[in-house]
């Protein structure tokens, strides 16, 4: 049994109770540990990613970036800005409408520090394990629009307004492609939940859901491209196009209301290359079969201080390859040009959702045809295939002959605990 | 004991965000105040188990159907903070429909016998069932096959129809209406000067 932090939640909560702690307070206690780990991992890669995003932008540009704060490479940049940040007056203009534009950032931060939640960072380390982990993902990171939209509408800037509606025009339009594409994966693994999906790639990197077929190969791209769109990323961060439109929807907010948009932003971005380094590219496993085999071993072996180390390396491969993910969004900022709202319109609508369209029946497709050719094993989701010490937990024996059709079962069985410290 | 301390505060928000769309008069502050009702009703799925209506209470009505409400009233608004005014017959009549629909729900509550009915957690067979996982049992139901039968062993109980073709029929019941929809609001054709340079 892999330890999850499901289990560590109910080993916290009997813990607490052996305390002489009451149920509800031990549960308590242990959900905002986990509140606290999670809302951790909220502020950690935007710290790490302000400092990179400065950097890279110098070096693009032929500067050194920051140099001075915390040594050489200017280290400690985030914590600085962090500092500037909190120090600044909590301005609320007079034209502005007040409890709208004070609640605004939290509408935002809530939502892609809540997207986190089910982001499994390595094999069980996911806060809330559910069968429709990806589904609910999007539809909580979906929220993060509104945030923005109140905030340039209760701003009482034309500036502001503008930004709002062009990010509700983009956001609403873009989310039709990233939909479709995260779609594709799904169709071949057989699973909407995130950890089994992850799971399931091990092996060589040929393994990888990327490398299944030629249109997860291209839905990776389109869904890179429309999740930089949905993080506001220039090229399409028209909602703060500074020639423009000053600041956009971020005009009229200063301080630390200011920097929960940024905290988001870099947040949101680590998240959605998270679900692609999940769906597409192999998630915690380093795509050499040796070493996941040396990782593997103390993971299920039942010993909790090895798998936690092993999952702890696990973390890092994952981490690694989403920072790689969110460093090449910084690299496509600092030498794309911003594109107009028409052409950020005429992208999608014209270029993405059809193409993506055409993936999504390809990848349909794909599998029937081959089973033509006598592929028949290629046809079945790889689910069945690649993930048999999953399959070997599942709660009931079902003919082999029937795997095809099988849906895979959700492999961890989260706590009762473990659920309330979700909510 | 947590259950019903979460289920109080979804409750009072659900109810305070419906009351505060009644009573409030800025349109957008109405719609948040919605989104506040919407979200706590999604809480509330989250409560029972019913993860998969709740995702898509959160995914269908908060991030989409309000998205575009807001959207919409920034895009027809003539001032910069819209204001709804009633005359007090409005309110009069609006207040009679509210109490009459009230009521109708009141005495369906209060008609239930509420000891006979099965909690979900003891409709729930499996642990997995009961944190919620009722994705599976959904998409079995869909394609008319009850959720504690494994698909491949057919089971000759009952209908096989299930819900996917009144689905279909809606969704595309849907897409008709969302073409019909583009058509009716597409730019008017104008003459030749303008339709070439269209696509700037």
């Amino acid at each position: 049994m892999i330890p999850t932090l499901a289990d560590t939640a109910t080993t916290i909560q009997s813990t607490l109770e052996g305390w002489e702690l009451s149920e509800g307070w031990a549960m308590f206690l242990a959900a905002v540990i986990h509140v606290a780990l999670v809302a951790g991992f909220f502020g950690l890669p935007a710290g790490i990613f302000i400092w990179a995003e400065r950097k890279i932008s110098g070096r693009i540009q032929d500067r050194l970036g920051p140099t001075r704060v915390g040594g050489k490479f200017g280290w400690l940049q985030a914590i600085a800005d962090g500092g500037k940040l909190i120090q600044k007056e909590d301005l609320v203009p007079a034209d502005a409408d007040g409890p709208l534009f004070r609640v605004a950032p939290y509408v935002v931060v809530v939502s892609s520090l809540a997207a986190l939640m089910f982001l499994p960072f390595a094999d069980g380390w996911i806060a809330v394990s559910l069968d429709i982990g990806l589904y609910l993902m999007l539809a909580v990171m979906s929220l993060e629009v509104i945030g923005v939209i109140l905030a340039g509408y209760a701003s009482g800037s034309k500036w502001a307004l503008f930004g709002g509606m062009r990010e509700a025009a983009q956001m609403v339009s873009y989310e039709i492609p990233m939909s479709i594409c995260v779609v594709i994966p799904i169709i071949t693994a057989g699973s909407l939940n995130l950890n089994e999906i992850g799971a399931m790639q091990s092996g060589w990197a040929g393994n990888w859901i990327l490398f299944n077929d030629p249109f997860t190969f291209i839905a990776f791209f389109i869904y890179f491209v429309c999740a930089t769109a949905s993080c506001k990323r220039a090229p399409f961060d028209l909602a703060e196009a500074e020639s423009e439109l000053v600041a956009g929807f971020l005009t009229e907010y200063s301080g630390f209301r200011w920097s929960f948009f940024f905290l988001a932003e870099y947040a949101s971005m680590f998240a959605v290359c998270g679900i692609a380094v999940l769906l597409f590219l192999g998630g915690w496993h380093t795509g050499i079969p040796v070493v996941d085999g040396l990782l593997d071993g103390p993971r299920y072996a039942g010993d909790f201080v090895y798998s936690w180390l092993a999952n702890l390396l696990g973390f890092t491969v994952f981490f690694s390859k989403a920072s790689l993910l969110v460093c090449v969004q910084i690299w496509i900022r600092w030498t794309l040009p911003r594109l107009r709202i028409d052409q950020v319109m005429m992208t999608c609508l014209k270029y993405l959702v059809p193409i993506s369209c055409v993936l999504f029946l390809g990848a349909v497709i794909w599998p029937l045809a081959l089973s033509f050719t006598g592929h028949t094993t290629w046809g079945s989701p790889t689910g069945n295939r690649a993930a048999p010490t999953m399959q070997l937990e599942s709660r009931d024996a079902v003919p082999p002959s029937t795997s095809a059709l099988r849906l895979p079962r959700q492999p961890l069985a989260a706590s009762d605990s473990n659920e309330d410290a979700g909510r | 004991m947590t259950e019903q301390t979460l289920f109080f505060i979804f409750a009072i928000l659900a109810g305070g965000g419906a009351l505060g769309v009644v009573i409030l008069q800025d349109i957008v502050r109405m719609a948040f105040s919605l989104i506040i009702s919407l979200g706590s009703t999604a809480g509330l799925f989250f409560l029972l188990g019913a993860d998969f209506v709740a995702a898509t209470q959160l995914l269908v009505y908060v991030g989409g159907t309000l998205v575009l409400l807001i959207f919409g009233v920034m895009l027809t608004a003539s001032g910069p903070f819209r204001r709804i005014k009633m005359s007090s017959g409005e309110t009069l009549l609006g207040a009679a429909v509210g109490l009459l629909f009230f009521s109708v729900i009141a005495f369906t509550v209060i008609g239930v016998n509420w000891q006979a009915v099965p909690s979900h957690r003891e409709v729930a067979t499996t642990p997995s069932d009961q944190s919620g996982n009722t994705s599976r049992a959904i998409g079995m139901r869909l394609v008319g096959i009850p959720a504690d039968t494994e698909i491949g062993l057919r089971s000759d109980s009952g209908s096989r129809t299930g819900y996917l073709l009144p689905f279909e029929i809606v969704s595309v019941h849907l897409l008709v209406v969302l073409v019909g929809a583009a058509y009716l609001a597409r730019a008017k054709r104008r003459e030749s000067t303008d339709a070439t340079q269209g696509d700037a």
